[in-house]
Order: C-alpha cells, then structure tokens, then sequence
C-alpha cells in the first residue's frame, strides 16, 4: 500500500499546486497572450485515448512559448472537458469560441464529436484541427484535418493484405463497433474489394455494440469463415472493446499467420491495456509508430519524456507516442507557422497562409498541408505488433499521398470535389462556385 | 540407429530439392544460416527454405533465435544468435562473438516470414529425437497438403513408432495423396481425409464432388467421390453437434459472467433492498486490487508470481467488503426506506469512486495479464474449443455461488441476515443488533463483488469505467431473476448467457442484444416480480 500513497499524496499536492498556478496565471493574463482552445475529453470513455492528446498539445505549446512565443505574445492554452459527451461538446466549442474568444481550436477524436461541434465552428466561422484518422466523405472550410483519410490508412492496408508479402489474402471479415466511422469505412472498403474482384460471398461483414466485451462467438464464426481461403481480419472496433477481442483471439489460438487481424484504432496507447505477447504479428496502419528510426522521433520522444516526468503525468515512463499525437503536434506546430506568416491570427488570414505549410514530422518526411481539401499530405505506414507493445513497421509509402476527401470508390462520393482554392471554394459540390 | 538419421537426411535432400543433392550439404548450412540475417525478407525466406532442404538439425537454434528476434546480424553480414544467457555467439560455427552488440540490429520478420519459419521448423523438428517435437510437426505438415514434402513424409512414417505421430503423418501423406495417379492409393487417402472429421478439410472434399454440366465429376472417380461424400456428411453432423455444444459453453461462460458481475448486488439489492448504483465501482475496486496484487507479486515474490490470482481473490474480497462497510456505515444507513435518495447517493459515490481511482492509476487502463495456466484452451474433441480463461471462470463461479449459499443457509451471520430480512422488527425484538446485521450484510455483498472484479480483470479492461459496462446488466440479471432470490439469480444469469449466445449466430451481436432487452421486457411485463418470485405475503 505504501507505494500506492505516496504517488498519490505527491499527485495531489501536484494538483493543488496546478490548480493555484492556473489561478494565479488566469489573473496575471491580459490581451498579452493568444488563447488557443483544447477540446479533449478528459473524463468518460474516450478520456483513455484523448487524454495523451491534451497532454502533447499542452506540450507543444510550451515548446513554442519557450522558443519565443508567437507575433512577440505567448500562447495560452485553455482546457475544457467535454467528457466524452456528444452534444456536450458542441456547448464546450461555443464556450471557447464567444466566451474565451480562442484564436484557434485543438480537439475531438470520435466522428461522432467532430460532427457534433462542426455547425458551430462554421457558424462562428472559428477553426479547428482535428487530429484523428477518420472516415472522410467531409470536408470543412473551418478544419484541417491532420489525421488520415480512408486513402492514407485503410486502402494501403488492405492492399497490402492482398499482396505477396502481406499473405494474399482473398477473403475479409470487416468487423467494427457500430457507429459512423466503422460503418462509413466499410462501406469504402467493400467497394474497394469489389474493384478488386472479391465477391461478397468472400467478405463478412460484422458489428457488435459500444463497450461490446465478449467476442467469444464472433471470434469462432471468423475462424468457421477463414476455411479454405487466405483470410483476413480488418478492425475498426473502437477503445475499450479492443482488449477482450485481442483476448479472445489468443486463447482461441488464432495466430497472425494464418489469419492476421489489422486494425484501424489500435495503437501504442491502446496496447499499453494488453498483454501482447500473443498478438505478435497481428498489424496496424497509421502515418507514424513510436519505432520510427528517425533523428525528428528521436527528438520528440525524448520532449515527450521530459515533459511527462517534469509534469508528473500518470503513467511515468510508461508513456508512448503514438500517430494521433504527431498528428496534433504536426497541427499545432503548422497553424503557428501560418499565424506568423500571416502576421495574425485572422481566422480567414490565417486559412489562407494555412495551404502548403510543411512541417518536418517526426516520421521523418516533410508533410504539407494540401490548400485544396484541407488534409495533410502523409506517408502511409503498417506494423506488426511487438511482443513489447511496439509495432516494427513491414511496409510503408515511397512518400507522403494525398488525401481523398470523398472516396473514389463510392458512387455518390466520387462525383464530389473538395477545393477551397478558385474556381472551386466548396468543400462538397460537382461544379465549381465561380465559373 | 546412427546410419537411419544420415539416410534420412540424404532423403530429405533429395525429397525437397527434387534433385539428388550430394553428401556434403555442410558449405550450405553456414551460407543458409548467416542468410537469416539478410537484407530483405525475400532473402530470409529463402534461406528458410534452404535450411528445411538441409535437414540439418542444428538450424532450429537458429531459426527459433530469429522467431524471438534474438539473431542480429554482425557488421560482416554473419547471423549471431542472443543465447538465453544475453551472450552472442555465432550461428554457423557456434564461437563467440567479441564485439559491441549496440547497434546491432534484429532483421524485422512479418507474417509471411513466420508462416516460412513454421514450415522450415516442422520438417526440421520431423527428424527430431523427442515424440514430442515430431508430433507437433506431424500435426503442422497435416494442416495443408505439402506435395513437396511427400517423399519426406513416406520416409519418416516408414519408421515412426509412436501411434499418434504416425497417425498425423498418415493424414499428412493422405492429403497429398488425394491427387495421386494411382486409384487405389487415391481411394485410401480420401477416406482417411474424410475419416479425419476436421472441418477444415471440408473444401478440399468438396472440390473433389464437384461435378460440371454433365453431372460428372470434375476432380474424381466414382469410388473417391463417393468416400468423399460419405465423409462431407459425417464432418457436417460433427460439425453441427460440436457448433451447437460450443454455443451452449458460450452461452455458460456469458451467464457466469453476469452472475459474478450480479451475485454482489443480488445481496444488497436483492436482500436488503438497497438501489446501489455504486455496484459497478464495487466491481471495479476488486479489479484494481487484482491489479495491486499482481504488482505485488512481480515486484516482491516473482517465483509465485503465475499464481497471484489466487492470493487476489481474498484481498479483493477485502478490499471491496470495506470499500462497501464505509460507504454503509457513512451515507447508506441513513437512508434506508429512501429508495430515491439512495439511488442518487449511491451514484454521486460511483463517481466519487471513479475520480478518486483515476487520480490514484490515470485514466488509462492498467495491464493485469492473464497467468500462463490460464491463457489458451483445450480441444476434447475436434473443432470444440474450450479456452482455460472461460472454464475458470464458470468453476469459479460455481465456488463463489457454494460459499454464498453456505454464509447464508449454515452461519450464524446468516440466520441473521436472513431474519433481518424477512421481518427486521421481529428480529430486532429477538435482540438481534439489525444496524450491525445491516452493515455486514452490505459489506459480503460488497465483498462478493471484488470477487466478480477479479475475474472481469482476466476477460476484460480494467479501468476506472469498468464498472460502468455492467451496472445495467447486473440490476437487470437480480430483476429478471426475482429480488430477492439468490437462485432466481443464478437461473437469470444464466438464462440471459445461453439466450443470448444462442440468438447471437443468427442475429448478430447489434441485433442479439436488442432482442434480448426485447424478451426480458415480456418476462418482466408477465412476471412482475421477476421469474423466481416470493410466494405469498412475505414480499
């Protein structure tokens, strides 16, 4: 018990003593500063994976106040926390927006909140930089979206499923959680399996609820389907159900040869959750892992860890990064390369110094904001999970692609042009606005 | 003994290269083995491949040192091998290496790298000294059919002893034989295939009935097509018995589960009457303490540490019956017969509880690993899974039922509890102290709780919303079940688990769900009081 208290009354000291120095910073803040908004849920079920977000955003911005800050003034982070609530997260949005008057706005992870707090940011015309790898079939003038649409995440993955090296498989369950994101992406990626001559007789496709924790039988009909074709499992179960489906697998004795499960939504963080030594082999897509051997990575997961142990964050050195975090910090770092090329914080300035910024990532390429749809321009990369929680990255893109808003694969979306550049200025239409 | 090996050796060379390869593979094996540690996977697979022609047993080393990631590649292209002793040695001549190990790096194997290095064991481990290792790989080679491999596989059976060995090699030989040009041998080995009731030969019997426009067979004659057909419908009939026990396991396994996660509020609900909404944080409290416990263990006793579950289990019992007393002895004794204060109380403590656990471990889950005795499964008979973490479960299930039944029905706490149940004036009367009777009532139910906590934590996340998942399935399991009947319980629990599992291969799990809400509304709608209600007036 001893080792369990004392972090504990340490934390809490820590916390009183935050909580004064937010009181004494609030009053000491005048117009000096630019106030930046962070929009994570730090509590209810989606606190596990936006938490870190917060974090390395909080981490960011000290990291440029510290280099001197932005246009001679400092940036001030102002955290809110709509707990892993939809709708509340439109309120928290219109809280940053015409109370705090926040120049810009950092936040969301679930579709699901993007596309709660999307009205008021357009009605307010403010901005936001969403982070997470997503569904596409969007395409906002007031975000930028710095995860990875369908094109930079999904599709790779599963071609490099059907290839020589990645096994050839030619039959896939599509199994998710029941909501936008997984439905929108398999709606995707049967097109896509289509096109490439897979019958629907060769995919399964399967939900199960939010929080859904016994995989038991959805685990034996995947493996009942697997007989007499190379198979393989595309995920996109989100959180927490990700832990007793990993389980299942393992017991069930399902190995990554024979039937590799590749997942949308698990990441270092995700894993810390799970004993992975009988995953090995099972894979991952995403635009960054943490074993990325590059001297930028190597920077930045050293700034990750020091800010956590100077900040006393839980977790301690067991802290990882992962793509939705480069994502954040690739965002924060580019909307302030525009605010001083721009010379303000405009929100309309700013959209516009916002196309072809490029920030070194730390996944080692030179990553561009495309001025058109408003997504970044990323390298696509897929690991197979380590025995340490770690993925070894077994393919990845020449460079970085662009991304496609609207699929190509679906009949509706493929019409649709994202290009807020002229003729065009519409992020949803088949004919341009000025003609 | 001695001149068999070398013989067999020479046959496996031959068999696997398809040429005569001469004596001295030895050049081979050194310019194999340091492949391992190739540039590309391509070159690495090749070597695998090189190896298995080789036969030469010494490779295993090598081959399973590349599987753990513990062969590095040497700045001169040679492999070295991390020995289980941190020591590097090279593969080929089996000296040590002198230099620096930093920067020496692993060379990155995928699936299809694991899936060559599977293949390269097998034959390797065919020709090895323990029955053991042969069966595993007789077992691996009768997976698929391995048409390069047949001549090896005649040879090995030609003078395997061991039945069971010799039975996996025979249907490894049988389904390279089910294309063979002779009749005879074709008609033996589909009916060995066929014999197998393994369902994942099923598409290879199917291919060999099927038949073109004509009617005739595409793939067979008359006599395979027909041993064939026999065996399709056999495997079928295995297949639909084995499906529909496995189901009725699921089924089982989901009830123990819900009945773990209710048993706790079957007590204070269900007896005393108390709408806790912190049951679920009771829960959680005991996955937490499994989580200390197994802390505990790695960082103090390390040799015990596989079996730290069993030390848990009184610990979170303990934790959470006190986590239970407080809450009783603060905020719940004064609100007895306040069925809406209560339910609101008891929710501000769930989230209270919930803060506090986030302050103490962070938002994020906590790993709590599954021992090894628990991890995998056992397959009585063909295609019948059992995994080891599902069977714990419902025995423990069994055990925690069997000591309820016996605190209440054989102690004296629970005579007690039991009158201060059905009539607390009389028995405050009989000079029973019913506030302390309360108290421990409320901290066994608790306490029973941490014990469905343990075993959630072998299933499942263990974080501070882990509570959360099953506050509904619990009142929903005491409710459906009767309130106050432990039996009604149990038969809820399980009702709800063998429904569900049944229901869920047709509808899915979306689907399933929602149809079981749908069909507890109707029980519920024609037995209020639940299925196992109290007769006559004592409700």
């Amino acid at each position: 018990m001893q080792s369990a208290q004392k972090p504990f009354l340490r934390r809490f000291t820590t916390l009183v003593v935050t909580a004064g120095m937010v009181v004494v910073s609030t009053m000491a803040s005048a117009a000096d500063t630019i106030k930046v908004g962070i929009l994570h849920s730090l509590s209810g079920t989606m606190a596990i994976s936006e938490t870190s977000l917060k974090d390395v955003a909080l981490m960011t911005i000290e990291e440029i106040n510290a280099s001197g800050g932005l246009l001679g003034k400092k940036i001030e982070p102002v955290v809110v926390d709509p707990a892993s609530n939809w709708p509340l997260f439109a309120e928290k949005a219109r809280e940053l927006i015409e109370k705090d008057k926040v120049a810009v706005t950092f936040g969301c992870w679930t579709s699901v909140s993007r596309k709660s707090v999307l009205p008021v940011f357009e009605e307010q015309n403010a901005l936001l930089f969403y982070p997470v790898q997503y569904e596409g079939e969007e395409c906002s003038r007031n975000v930028f979206y710095t995860g990875a649409a369908p094109n930079q995440q999904a599709i790779p993955a599963v071609e490099y499923l059907m290839s020589e090296d990645g096994g050839g498989a030619r039959r896939f369950v599509l199994l998710g959680t029941d909501y936008v994101y997984p439905r929108t992406t398999n709606k995707i990626l049967r097109a896509f399996l289509h096109s490439k001559k897979i019958a629907d007789a060769d995919i399964m496709e399967t939900y199960t609820p939010f929080g859904h924790s016994d995989y038991q039988t959805i685990v034996s009909q995947i493996k009942k389907f697997a007989v007499g074709k190379r198979t393989a499992v595309i995920s996109t179960i989100n959180g927490d159900s990700n832990v007793p489906f990993y389980k299942e697998l393992a017991n069930q004795g399902v190995k990554a040869e024979n039937l590799p499960v590749v997942a949308f939504s698990v990441g270092e963080e995700e894993l810390r959750g799970i004993d992975t030594a009988p995953l090995v082999g099972h894979l991952a897509a995403w635009n960054y892992f943490m074993t990325v051997n590059t001297p930028e990575n190597k920077a930045f997961i050293k700034k990750w860890r020091a800010y956590v142990k100077k900040n006393k964050l839980p977790g301690g050195d067991k802290r990882v990064t992962n793509d939705p975090m480069e994502a954040t910090y690739i965002g924060i770092k580019m909307w302030a390369q525009a605010v001083r090329q721009a010379g303000t914080t405009n929100v309309d300035a700013v959209r516009q110094a916002m196309g072809y910024q490029s920030v070194k990532s730390p996944s080692g390429y030179e990553i561009v904001m495309d001025a058109k749809n408003h997504h970044l321009h990323k390298p696509v990369l897929i690991g197979e999970i380590r025995k340490d929680g770690q993925f070894d990255v077994v393919w990845h893109t020449k460079g970085p692609i662009r991304a496609q808003a609207w699929s190509p694969y679906l009949p509706d979306s493929a019409r649709k042009v994202a290009d807020w550049t002229y003729p065009w200025v519409c992020g949803n239409c088949t004919a341009p606005t000025y003609r | 003994m001695k001149s068999n090996k070398i013989i067999l050796v020479l046959l496996l060379a031959a068999a696997l290269l398809g040429l005569g390869r001469a004596a001295s593979a030895q050049p081979g094996f050194d310019e194999a083995v340091n492949g391992l540690a190739g540039q590309s996977r391509s070159a690495i697979i090749d070597s695998l491949k090189a190896l298995a022609d080789l036969g030469d047993e010494r490779a295993l080393a090598a081959i399973r040192a590349l599987e753990e990631r513990r062969l590095l590649a040497a700045p001169d292209g040679r492999a070295i091998i991390v020995g289980t002793d941190d020591t590097l040695h090279y593969a080929d001549t089996g000296e040590p290496f002198a230099g620096e190990r930093d920067g020496l790096d692993a060379p990155v194997i995928n699936n299809r790298v694991r899936r060559a290095i599977d293949r390269a064991e097998a034959v390797l481990q065919l020709v090895a000294k323990d029955p053991a290792q042969r069966l595993e790989a007789a077992r691996a080679m009768a997976k698929a059919p391995r048409p390069e491999a047949a001549e090896l596989l005649r040879a090995v059976l030609g003078r395997e002893t061991v039945p069971a060995v010799r039975d996996a090699l025979t249907l490894a030989l049988a389904l390279v034989d089910m294309n063979s040009g002779d009749q005879e041998v074709r008609v033996a080995a589909v009916t060995k295939v066929a014999g197998s009731g393994n369902p994942a030969f099923l598409p290879l019997l199917k291919e060999l009935v099927r038949v073109d426009e004509a009617g005739r067979p595409v793939n067979g004659d008359a006599r395979s097509v027909a041993a064939a057909k026999a065996g399709i419908t056999a495997i079928e009939r295995h297949v639909l018995l084995v499906r529909s026990a496995q189901n009725f396991f699921y089924g089982l396994s989901l009830g123990s589960v819900l009945l773990l996660a209710a048993l706790g509020l079957a007590i204070t609900f269900g007896l005393m009457g108390v709408i806790n909404m912190a049951h679920g944080e009771l829960l959680m409290v005991g996955a937490y303490a499994t989580y200390l416990t197994q802390n505990f263990f790695h960082s103090h006793l390390p040799g015990l540490e596989t079996w730290y579950l069993a030390a848990a289990v009184p610990v979170a019992f303990a934790a959470a019956g006190a986590t239970g007393i407080a809450m009783e002895r603060s905020v719940i004794r004064f609100l007895y017969g306040r069925p809406l204060e209560t339910l609101l109380a008891t929710w501000g403590i769930s989230l209270l509880l919930i803060q506090t656990v986030r302050l103490l471990f962070g938002a994020q889950n906590v790993e709590v690993a599954n021992p090894a005795w628990l991890a995998g499964g056992t397959e009585p008979v063909a295609g019948l899974l059992l995994t080891y973490n599902r069977v714990a479960i419902i025995g423990f299930v069994v055990l925690t039922v069997a000591f309820v039944w016996y605190l209440l029905n054989r102690t004296s706490l629970g005579l007690k509890v039991r009158a201060v149940t059905q009539n607390r004036a009389m028995a405050a009367s009989m000079g029973i102290r019913t506030g302390r009777v309360d108290m421990w009532t409320f901290g066994l139910g608790s306490g029973i709780a941490g014990l469905g906590g343990v075993a959630l934590s072998q299933i499942g996340n263990v974080g501070p919303e882990l509570g959360q998942g099953y506050i509904v399935d619990s009142f929903m399991v005491v409710v459906l079940g009767g309130v106050g009947k432990i039996a009604g319980t149990i038969f809820g629990a399980m009702g709800l688990g063998v429904v569900n599992k049944l229901l869920e291969p047709h509808t899915g799990a979306v689907l399933g769900k929602i149809v079981m809400l749908a069909l507890i509304i109707l029980v519920i709608q024609r037995r209020p009081q639940g299925l196992f209600a109290p007769r006559g007036r004592v409700a």
